[in-house]
């Protein structure tokens, strides 16, 4: 158990060199601009002598190593500067956005998992079935479908045609009022409060977008899975179980399965990434008030320090996922801590 | 080891046979879905050369008469709000969308191959500065990362190649650095340098086309994923501005006609754009077998 604690704590440690690198980069985004950075973050429409004011305040007519670090200090602090468009810190929009977003993505990877993954073991026991068949086109099909389009198709089949879902607006349609916030998660919070109605209502809204979300992260899961869990089932281990008599069932699920989880639970690292960018577009497809939507309406606007704090919480985010999915696959394989 | 070895020896067998044109062939007659995403890619680069003097309308030539009009033999894929005909504009973006994902493809392998073989070739502490760079890409979740790049050097079309080549680095450096690495000290190296090359000579010329093969895999299913990149930010409104043509933009104003009905605006421009990603894929996995079979899946 010692060592495999070590382990984890060696991992922490190999993600500070990491986050140092990602606040360089972010560093060198804002301010190693062609242009007058004070004037990119005081906005088209500042004066003068606002656009001083602004240079004096981030040091900008300092060297670029104690420019670092003011910039290091001040996110210390937690302050990423203030939105143009909101009026607030920068801080506290994507604090009050981070949830939905967040509700998103997680109800969408549990969906992808929890479909990609059974998909992937039958295609790898079928071989050669059509429901092999299926999990090469849902994959080929699902890498070449650009989100965006994928939710927009929806919205009409579902929307339109159907008439099966809400608008697609926004997190719960007008006619509800939001549930008391406690986590931030709709789902969460209308459950805390008792309130069904609520609950449904918001749920019928994130049907769409999170299947719009899932079956882009399905296809490098099933893929994943399919070829983690041939290469067990054609392993000597596997040989030796099936001639020892043991059913099927129990050297399917509790020896390939259980092998073939690792490599999955890796690759899921780069697929976060991917959510994470699609994330934005399927958010500006379904007007989700969440992060992606606050630095598309930054973008447009050139709300610099919003669009850079973003920028930045995504990848701390990004770094943060990678670790738990590290550790986790440190606590699921029983072979680390062993030596 | 051993595996590493055979798959060396037939990544050279099959780098030796398809300089003939023969053995391309043969390819392709053995995988005719293979010769499809030939003969699709073929057609895009014709709609990106040949589109803008064939089609039947001026992209960007508004009929107020004939607004949001469903497809017809007169417009297939039917008119927009601005009564301009939607197949003319998918046709002629094909050109822009395929040159920002071109650009930007090469770009990264230009810059990732040099990266990638000082890195592989040399070692030491150029290898870790590389490796500890290529990390801090790749911590970003890599659309976002090329949304701050945009937003950093400003919004155009030539600020769009650059961020999704930067997104692209990591995977041509990653590659590069490892099939250098393990030829810097193989036979044919020691004999180039043997007979008086310099480094570079033996780099450039004995060990760097080793990693061709693997490379053209890579570019391939590169591509599809760079116009994806390259549409989604257009999607979103960055780089490609109204009333250029370009599937991403065409999409995103068709969004918002598709919940009062007219599909045709955002579909055959997502469809369009679809094929071309598929395309590529296609066409990656195609060569995937041909450079490595072992790889079939």
């Amino acid at each position: 158990m010692g060592s495999r604690t070590k382990m984890i704590l060696g991992r922490v440690a190999q993600a500070i060199p990491v986050i140092i690198g990602v606040v360089v980069i972010s560093f060198l985004l804002t301010r190693a601009l062609p242009g007058d950075p004070a004037a990119y973050f005081a906005g088209p429409a500042a004066d003068e002598e606002s656009i001083a004011q602004i240079r004096e305040s981030l040091g900008l007519n300092k060297p670029l190593i104690q420019q670092f670090f003011y910039y290091a200090g001040d996110l210390v602090q937690g302050d990423l500067g203030t939105s143009l468009t909101t009026g607030q810190t920068v801080m506290s929009d994507l604090a009050a956005r981070l949830p939905a977003s967040l509700e998103l993505t997680l109800v969408a990877l549990i969906l992808s998992c929890a479909t990609a993954i059974p998909l992937g073991v039958l295609a790898a026991t079928r071989q050669g079935s059509w429901i092999d068949h299926l999990c090469r086109i849902l994959v080929t099909a699902g890498v070449s479908m650009p989100t965006f389009f994928t939710g927009i198709v929806l919205i009409y089949l579902f929307y339109y045609l159907a008439g099966l879902a809400p608008s697609p607006l926004g997190r719960l349609d007008f006619i509800y009022l939001s549930p008391p916030h406690v986590t931030g998660f709709y789902l969460i919070d209308a459950a805390i409060a008792g309130d069904g109605e609520t609950w449904f209502g918001a749920l019928k809204q994130l049907i769409l977008p999170a299947t719009t979300l899932a079956l882009f992260t399905l296809a490098p899961i099933a893929r994943m899975t399919r070829a983690a869990m041939l290469t067990a089932l054609s392993s000597n281990f596997i040989r030796t179980a099936r001639a020892a008599g043991l059913s099927r069932g129990k050297v399917l699920y509790g020896y390939a399965f259980r092998n073939a989880l690792l490599p999955v639970v890796t690759t899921l690292g780069m697929v976060f990434s991917f959510t994470l960018g699609a994330n934005v577009l399927v958010e500006k497809v379904f007007a989700w008030p969440g992060i992606g939507s606050y630095a598309v309406e930054a973008l447009v606007v050139s709300d610099y320090a919003a669009v850079q704090g973003f920028v930045l919480a995504m990848a701390l985010l990004f770094v943060a996922l990678n670790l738990i999915i590290d550790i986790s696959y440190a606590l699921i394989d029983p072979r680390i801590g062993l030596q | 080891m051993m595996a590493e070895v055979t798959v060396n020896q037939q990544r050279a067998n099959a780098r030796q046979s398809d300089t003939t044109f023969g053995h391309f062939i043969y390819v392709l007659r053995d995988n005719p879905v293979t010769m499809l995403a030939f003969a699709m890619l073929a057609f895009f680069f014709g709609c990106a050369f040949f589109g803008p003097a064939l089609v039947p309308y001026d992209p960007l030539a508004t009929n107020a008469a004939h607004a949001l009009e469903p497809p017809s033999w007169a417009h297939w894929f039917g008119t927009d709000n601005l009564g301009r005909d939607v197949f003319s504009r998918v046709i002629v973006a094909t050109r822009l969308d395929l040159t920002i994902s071109v650009a930007a493809v090469a770009l990264s392998f230009v810059i990732g191959s040099i990266l990638g073989s000082i890195a592989g070739y040399w070692g030491g502490w150029l290898d870790a500065v590389l490796n500890r760079f290529l990390d801090t890409i790749m911590a970003f979740p890599l659309f976002v990362l090329a949304m701050g790049v945009v937003a950093a050097l400003g919004n155009t079309v030539e600020n769009i190649i650059y961020a999704t080549a930067i997104i692209n680095i990591p995977f041509y450096a990653r590659l590069v650095r490892a099939e250098v690495n393990i030829r810097r000290n193989a036979g044919f190296a020691q004999a180039a340098k043997l007979a008086g090359a310099s480094d570079l000579r033996v780099l450039a010329q004995h060990i760097f086309p080793n990693a061709l093969p693997p490379m053209m895999v890579q570019v391939s299913l590169n591509l599809g994923w760079a116009i994806l990149n390259a549409a989604g930010l257009s999607f979103i409104g960055l780089g490609v501005r109204p009333p250029t043509p370009e599937w991403g933009i065409m999409v995103a104003e068709g969004a918002n006609f598709i919940v009062s009905g007219e599909w045709w605006l955002a579909v055959f421009p997502g469809l369009w754009l679809m094929l071309a990603v598929f395309t590529f894929n296609l066409l990656g996995d195609g060569l995937r077998d041909i450079v490595d079979p072992r790889k079939r899946t």
